[in-house]
């Protein structure tokens, strides 16, 4: 599906923590970021709600975002937005205290 | 053709290839034959002329990555950096190339580590990879009695034993990894390859599988078969109270998803000899009755050597995206 390049890595979390197959996963995450189904693949419409979002994006040459929210920060969001506990997140709040 | 080399074949041959292709599977699996609106799909698809073929826009699927990188990358890390930012993986794996549970045990703790920085430094699902290898346990690498070499002398019960004790040392190995790599932040574990060594080989898998899913309920779990048929090697192990051995995709997928597990993986393998048009009847008609009863997502193995893709080393493009595309549009697989 793109991976983080549209909303690939969001269903395959769904897949791997919730066992759903593709329909209802694709339809899970779009209900839960508020757009179709056929725009999860579309990384044009994905780039703008992963930055509205704090979801993630890739740095390019000539698209960098210091400023938002990246790697662990981005799955802290996207725990909150998915609703599904993300292991490393978990970790990473017990580990730090908070 | 399944070796990779470039043939060319009129409409009619491709045909009697698909139709060779599924009778032969059919015929095997005890399953029923690709109807006549599958053959004239995979015929459009295989009858291309294009270099490279695909899916409609929004009819993509979820791309786990048994063996994330090329290893020749930077290191681990950066080479699963680069397929998630380059190659737009959605599932990465770490893995290491001594790709045995058995092997990484003895240097989890550095896997582990790696896990670590892998999680802080991707936006990814990351999950760890390796083969079950039951053979692995067996002499000379391992300690228990060759059940190979016991065998052919008929010394059929200490065969038997001398598996079922490979196996237990095999659930706990895979606990053992597993539990370290859910401590280093992994968001999966996938047993690859499983039921390569046979029946008892993939016990020990779906055993293990049911430990972790009881211990972690968030934890993604992928099953990769080896084959498209478990081999009796030991012909009297059971999960369930149903006998693994002569196992066929669906009944494959029956057990993994009883097991707990996330993501079923089937694999078919490649007849070097024969066309890919012949390969992909013949693979989708095993996997296609498991799509019909499947509750969990499918990821059909579609790599060299399996899953209509040829073995060589640089498949085709045109073979791998004809073969995704068919998988995808006929069987409406979830990943692969």
């Amino acid at each position: 599906m793109g991976g983080m390049r549209a909303a690939g890595d969001l269903v395959a979390r769904m897949q791997m923590t919730r066992r759903m197959r593709l329909k209802e996963a694709k339809q899970y995450v779009a209900d839960k970021l508020g757009c179709g189904t056929r725009d999860l693949s579309d990384p044009v419409a994905m780039e703008q709600i992963r930055i509205e979002k704090g979801l993630g994006t890739l740095p390019f040459t000539s698209s960098v975002r210091p400023d938002d929210a990246g790697m662990m920060e981005a799955k802290f969001n996207i725990a909150r937005t998915l609703d599904i506990p993300i292991n490393c997140v978990e970790r990473f709040k017990a580990r730090a205290g908070l | 053709m399944g070796d990779g080399s470039l043939v060319e074949m009129t409409r009619s041959e491709m045909r009697a290839e698909l139709e060779a292709g599924t009778q032969l599977a059919a015929k095997r699996a005890k399953v029923p034959e690709l109807t006549q609106d599958e053959l004239d799909h995979l015929l459009d698809i295989y009858g291309s002329a294009a270099r490279f073929t695909a899916v409609d826009i929004g009819d993509e699927v979820v791309m786990s990555n048994d063996g994330t990188g090329s290893k020749h990358i930077g290191n681990r890390v950066q080479d699963l950096q680069s397929y998630e930012a380059l190659i737009g993986i959605d599932i990465v794996e770490l893995w290491q190339i001594d790709y045995s549970y058995k092997a990484i045990k003895t240097n989890v703790a550095h896997e582990g580590q790696a896990m670590k920085i892998a999680q802080a430094l991707l936006t990814n699902p990351v999950q760890y990879g390796a083969m079950p290898d039951l053979g692995r346990y067996s002499q000379p690498d391992g300690p228990i009695p060759n059940w190979s070499e016991l065998l052919p002398l008929g010394k059929i019960e200490e065969a038997r034993r001398a598996q079922e004790e490979a196996a237990a040392m095999l659930i706990d190995d895979i606990g053992f990894v597993a539990d370290r790599m859910v401590a280093a932040g992994t968001d999966g574990i996938d047993f690859d390859t499983t039921g390569a060594a046979g029946d008892a080989d993939f016990l020990a898998g779906l055993t293990a599988c049911r430990k972790l899913r009881e211990k972690y309920p968030w934890l993604g779990i992928e099953i990769g078969m080896a084959s498209e048929f478990v081999l009796g090697m030991h012909g009297q192990l059971t999960f369930d109270g149903e006998r693994l051995a002569g196992m066929w995709p669906k009944d494959q997928l029956r057990m993994v998803q009883a097991a707990g597990a996330s993501i079923y993986g089937p694999a078919v393998n490649i007849n070097t000899g024969k066309s890919t048009a012949w390969n992909i009847a013949r693979a989708m008609t095993f996997i296609k009755p498991a799509m019909q009863i499947a509750e969990i997502p499918v990821h059909v193995n579609v790599g060299m050597g399996v899953g209509g893709v040829p073995t060589c080393v640089y498949p085709p493009a045109d073979a791998t995206s004809r073969a995704s595309k068919a998988f995808v549009e006929i069987l409406k697989i979830d990943g692969y």
